[in-house]
């Protein structure tokens, strides 16, 4: 067929963005950044029981300088992010964030002045793990998930056009609320009396979705006037 | 029978009761549509202030004493300096008038029978119906050399909010009084150095506050909002 054939035995061709992406995720270190209860999952993940060295991430790094990837464990203060931020600028490229937990994703139930709603405001996420706090075997999970990221990361000219492409679908996306503000008064709070009556007063299944709701949501543009 | 459950003084309890302001009306608190709960009517009044007689019992007794005997020899005396002694649950708190309470202190500390060496740190309390005494500070003080447990308690009106430092005394107030100041607002003079020390140095206002704005954002879920959490329906 191509080159493949005429080589010697003991030669594997392959490209620089793969050897790079195996080099890269095969001893990712991260840089802990325990902020709350997550942080004790985090060092559990580090402990002989999940043993984090079989990623090649035994060495947590103490310093940014030396670290690729950073792990936001818990949630983040209005006071914190400033450093949060100055520790992500001073680890070296290329560098990746984990954010840990549902207080570091979003806010979690901390939805007041104090907490950053999502760490994302301040560093570049590249995996959200969700969990309150997650188990070691999550923060595995999304640890590998990183490293089949990492190892399919492009380079150069081609990662900037990655980039541009992943803007421009985020710019296409449709927005999860389709009118302009919040609605007025706790809409979702509960049923109005009129619903209550439609579905027979039957308490709704958590995982059940309700039949007008389950279409998607450029369908529902239309009916969004309804509440 | 004792004294205390009298028919006077159990009329007298009712009618000290019944001159305090009213905290609640009707069941839930409901302000927009009508109580149909039947306890419309309802009205909750607040706790009348308490003051303990004497004896106070436990230890309690022996450290007044001692802290008025203290406090006789110099500077003001016992009356002059508390206000009140509460007794509840098995806890002795004495509340100080704001002048006095570094002379206070000092006689705890240094009066070998008191000999109250640690100060465990500051508590702001925000109490917004007391009008004239709205922001309170609460230090809890312990001897080691006695096992000994005392809670003070001073206030101070939210038009004037200036309470005397203890750093003098207690060298460990230090980072609780800057602490109180951040959250609460509570001036503590002759402090070293009163800068915020938990929220961000320029933040605005003092979050421990009953009457600051808890904050937060609408949730958007897929074709929803959840307001913030002061803006959803509130079930008393």
């Amino acid at each position: 067929m191509g080159l493949e054939e005429k080589l010697p035995s003991g030669i594997l061709l392959t490209t620089v963005e793969k050897v790079a992406g195996y080099a890269r995720k095969s001893s990712v270190w991260p840089a802990t950044f325990g902020l709350a209860c997550c942080a004790i999952e985090l060092m559990s993940t580090g402990g002989p029981r999940h043993d984090l060295a079989r990623f090649g991430m035994e060495r947590a790094s103490n310093t940014p300088r030396q670290a690729d990837l950073m792990i936001v464990a818990g949630r983040v203060s209005q006071k914190m992010a400033p450093v949060l931020r100055q520790i992500y600028d001073q680890m070296a490229d290329p560098k990746w964030v984990i954010s840990m937990g549902v207080c570091a994703s979003s806010g979690g139930m901390f939805n007041n002045y104090a907490i950053v709603q999502g760490v994302d405001h301040i560093v570049p996420v590249d995996i959200y793990l969700p969990g309150c706090p997650p188990r070691p075997e999550m923060l595995l999970d999304s640890i590998v998930k990183l490293h089949d990221k990492i190892q399919n990361m492009k380079l150069g000219a081609n990662r900037e056009a990655e980039i541009e492409e992943l803007e421009q679908a985020r710019l296409r996306r449709l927005p999860l609320v389709v009118d302009a503000g919040p609605a007025p008064g706790p809409v979702l709070a509960q049923p109005a009396p009129d619903q209550l009556s439609q579905h027979g007063q039957q308490p709704r299944q958590p995982g059940q979705v309700p039949a007008e709701q389950a279409q998607p949501v450029h369908a529902n543009r239309e009916a969004g006037s309804r509440e | 029978m004792t004294s205390e459950n009298l028919p006077d003084k159990a009329a007298e309890a009712g009618q000290e009761r019944l001159s305090e302001q009213i905290a609640r009306t009707g069941m839930f608190g409901t302000q927009t549509t009508g109580d149909t709960s039947g306890y419309g009517g309802l009205r909750v009044r607040r706790a009348p202030v308490p003051s303990s007689p004497r004896p106070y019992g436990s230890y309690f007794d022996e450290v007044a004493d001692r802290l008025a005997g203290g406090m006789g020899r110099e500077g003001p005396g016992f009356d002059e300096a508390i206000e009140r002694v509460i007794v509840d649950r098995g806890e002795l708190t004495l509340h100080v008038r704001r002048e006095h309470l570094p002379a206070v202190a000092k006689v705890l500390r240094d009066e070998p029978s008191l000999a109250f060496e640690l100060c465990l740190g500051v508590s702001g309390v925000h109490y917004p119906w007391e009008a004239g005494r709205e922001l309170h500070a609460v230090y809890a003080l312990l001897s080691i050399t006695h096992n000994r447990r005392l809670r003070l308690e001073v206030s101070a009106p939210d038009a004037d909010p200036h309470v005397p430092s203890l750093v003098d005394t207690y060298p460990t107030c230090d980072w609780h009084e800057r602490e109180t100041w951040d959250f609460f607002g509570l001036i503590f003079d002759g402090h070293p150095a009163l800068t915020r020390i938990e929220m961000p140095d320029d933040w605005k206002g003092h979050p421990g506050r009953k009457d600051y704005p808890l904050g937060g954002i609408p949730v958007e879920y897929r074709g929803a909002h959840v307001p913030p959490p002061e803006d959803r329906r509130a079930y008393q």
